[in-house]
């Protein structure tokens, strides 16, 4: 075939589809009153829809819901069963999670602290750790679950992780050395900053940034430099604007 | 490093053209531009196709994401910055919308990609994203994506020099895709149905509770941004859209959507993006962003050039509807000229700001404030702070303060 039939072929295709596509606009509703059926529009002159509206999607099997449904919620749904004690987990987390995390759950470079930290949430430099911060155990468990140890997902099995999360709550002197925490038990342990949250109220607490702003003179004395961050100087070095000198 | 490390020079070549134009004065010396045939008006440039898909100009080489490599310790649970400094207009190119992960890009064939929706339902359902391309029902919107924590090094004072490192962590995009409501009335929600649990389907399984309300109200699945299939690295193939509300909760790579009647309290509702304030207690749930403003240019990495006319220019987002006002002030918040809003004022999507002005050489202290239409009001750092304590980490949306100096050169500071 000639190269310029061969175009003349794909030209007329496309015109014949723009043409179509032309129909199908002008055929279908500007705005139509319910969603219509998923295969109106495709075809204007196709025979009877048979499928009910929108049947797209099957059943979830159940256990594809299992395979996925993994997360865990304060109140204990969606903990597997299992059980680990201190002992195991302190031997799991010393393989598996400290070479980040620090030997003791202290972190290690920019890993999170998982340990300590008692009673600086109101100072200066606050630690955020499992034992002082976090409110609900079942957070940890769900998370060491579904993505610890960093890139090895999914991994742990049930017995590790309760192991683990038993070990990290001795390290924060929650339970005793001997503790086995299971399935059963996994409620009864309280965390020391349980109350330490409460919900969003900027809209009332800072109401004051709702208001009429002023638009001249507004503070009395001309403004002064107090802080630069070339000072600071931890700005990426690729990113400095070019230096006039 | 970066991947494509900038050098001083690359940056000064770039930089030194943008200065060619400003920097001609009025001259008897005919301009061999114009006099002399260039190369690219003689010879043949590349044929169609030689890029099959296009890429910015060689002379854009350095617009691109760069990352702050002291913040995190690995590149698979880092931030990469978009560079707002060198864009305009309220739509962020795909592959400059800032990235964060908490474990690399996961790269899923579409065919092998599955969304489940179960819970409190009466049919939980498998789809396909064949299946859900065909659903009924398709939407266009844009909206801005702002990570929680932007702007969260700032919080003790000036650190980062430059909008992409102190303000880089939000994009504006055009997505398509469905609305959550169309998915739900498909399943039947039961009515005990209070909480959405939305799940990833790369390594981090990345979780977040998000209220039914929310839901049903404005929140999509999307495939598509700005005209094509998502970025590897925003989710491909498909996304949560959570609009006006935290970056964090637009799960990517979204697989799961679970129905309950409580939250999950997951570790990115609990030990992160939560609020810690002076009292050692913590703001929980605090999902909507608050208004911002940012002006753009000048800034640290794009200084002024010249003397003469200048246009400031930036943007503005809240997430609590639409932009209804931005002010910018010269003189670090003395006094405030209301800044000339051009392109769509969408809610929930980045608004562009310009301000027109002549230079004479004078220092100055440029700040942008932006107001929305619920009434509120962009407070200074120094308000924030004194509301917030320093320790919050998350949703500093104080005005940002820039000395442009008598050279030009502009920097991130902070004012009293």
């Amino acid at each position: 075939m000639s190269k310029s039939r061969k175009f003349a072929l794909i030209a007329g295709a496309a015109f014949a589809s723009l043409a179509g596509a032309a129909l199908a606009q002008q055929k279908a509703p500007a705005v139509p009153a319910a969603p219509p059926p998923a295969v109106q529009g495709a075809k204007p002159a196709a025979a009877p829809v048979t499928a009910p509206p929108m049947a797209l999607g099957r059943l979830a099997l159940p256990e594809e819901i299992a395979a996925w449904s993994i997360a865990v919620r304060p109140d204990g749904q969606g903990l597997p069963a299992g059980k680990g004690s201190v002992k195991d987990g302190e031997k799991i987390y010393l393989e598996k999670c400290g070479s980040c995390h620090g030997e003791f759950g202290e972190g290690a470079g920019n890993f999170p602290v998982l340990v300590g930290g008692e009673n600086s949430l109101n100072k200066d430099a606050p630690i955020k750790s499992i034992g002082s911060y976090w409110p609900y155990l079942s957070t940890a468990f769900d998370y060491i679950r579904r993505t610890m140890p960093f890139g090895d997902a999914q991994s742990l099995t049930a017995d590790e992780t309760y192991a683990i999360v038993a070990f990290l709550l001795n390290q924060n002197n929650l339970v005793a050395d001997d503790f086995v925490l299971s399935k059963e038990n996994f409620a009864s342990v309280k965390m020391p900053n349980a109350t330490g949250f409460y919900e969003d109220d900027r809209e009332k607490a800072e109401k004051h940034f709702w208001r009429e702003p002023c638009m001249s003179n507004c503070v009395a004395t001309p403004a002064k430099v107090t802080g630069r961050a070339r000072n600071v100087d931890v700005t990426p070095e690729e990113g400095k604007g070019p230096k006039v000198e | 490093m970066n991947k494509t490390p900038l050098h001083r020079r690359a940056f000064l070549t770039a930089a030194g053209a943008a200065l060619a134009t400003p920097a001609l004065a009025q001259t008897n010396a005919p301009d061999p531009l114009i006099t002399k045939v260039q190369p690219w008006a003689n010879g043949l440039g590349d044929g169609v196709v030689d890029k099959p898909y296009g890429v910015p100009s060689k002379f854009e080489a350095d617009v691109i994401r760069r990352d702050v490599e002291w913040l995190t310790v690995r590149k698979e649970s880092s931030v990469s910055f978009t560079p707002l400094h060198a864009l305009d207009g309220v739509i962020t190119p795909n592959g400059l919308c800032f990235e964060r992960h908490h474990g690399g890009v996961a790269h899923i064939a579409p065919d092998k990609h599955r969304l489940m929706i179960h819970g409190l339902v009466d049919k939980p359902l498998v789809f396909t994203m064949d299946e859900l391309k065909r659903m009924a029902g398709r939407v266009n919107r844009a909206y801005f994506l702002e990570c929680a924590a932007n702007t969260g090094m700032e919080w003790k004072g000036a650190q980062l020099n430059g909008c992409q490192f102190t303000h880089g962590m939000v994009h504006n995009v055009w997505y398509v895709g469905l609305p959550l409501k169309v998915l739900f009335e498909r399943a039947g929600v039961k009515t005990n149905g209070k909480w959405v649990l939305a799940e990833g389907g790369d390594n981090s399984l990345m979780t977040r509770s998000i209220p039914m309300q929310k839901a049903l109200d404005d929140c999509m699945i999307a495939w598509n941004m700005n005209g094509e299939a998502l970025r590897p690295e925003q989710g491909y193939p498909l996304r949560l859209v959570v609009p006006g509300w935290e970056g964090n909760m637009w799960i990517k790579w979204l697989r799961r959507l679970e129905i309950g009647d409580q939250p999950w309290e997951q570790r990115e509702e609990t030990s992160k993006y939560t609020d810690l304030l002076p009292d050692g207690r913590a703001r929980h749930f605090t999902w909507v962003m608050d208004a911002k403003s940012i002006v753009t240019n000048p800034s640290p990495q794009a200084p002024l050039r010249a003397k003469g006319p200048q246009v400031l220019s930036g943007l503005a987002w809240s997430g609590r509807g639409s932009i209804k006002r931005v002010d910018v002030s010269f003189d670090g918040g003395r006094n405030w000229v209301t800044a000339r809003i051009d392109g769509p004022v969408m809610p929930l999507s980045f608004v562009r700001f310009y301000v027109e002005f002549d230079w004479d050489g004078r220092e100055l202290l440029i700040q942008s404030r932006a107001m929305d239409d619920t009434g509120y009001v962009q407070p200074t750092k120094d308000e924030l702070r004194k509301a917030r304590g320093l320790n919050s980490i998350y949703h500093n949306n104080g005005v940002q303060t820039w000395l442009v100096r008598g050279d030009g050169e502009t920097e991130n500071v902070e004012i009293s």
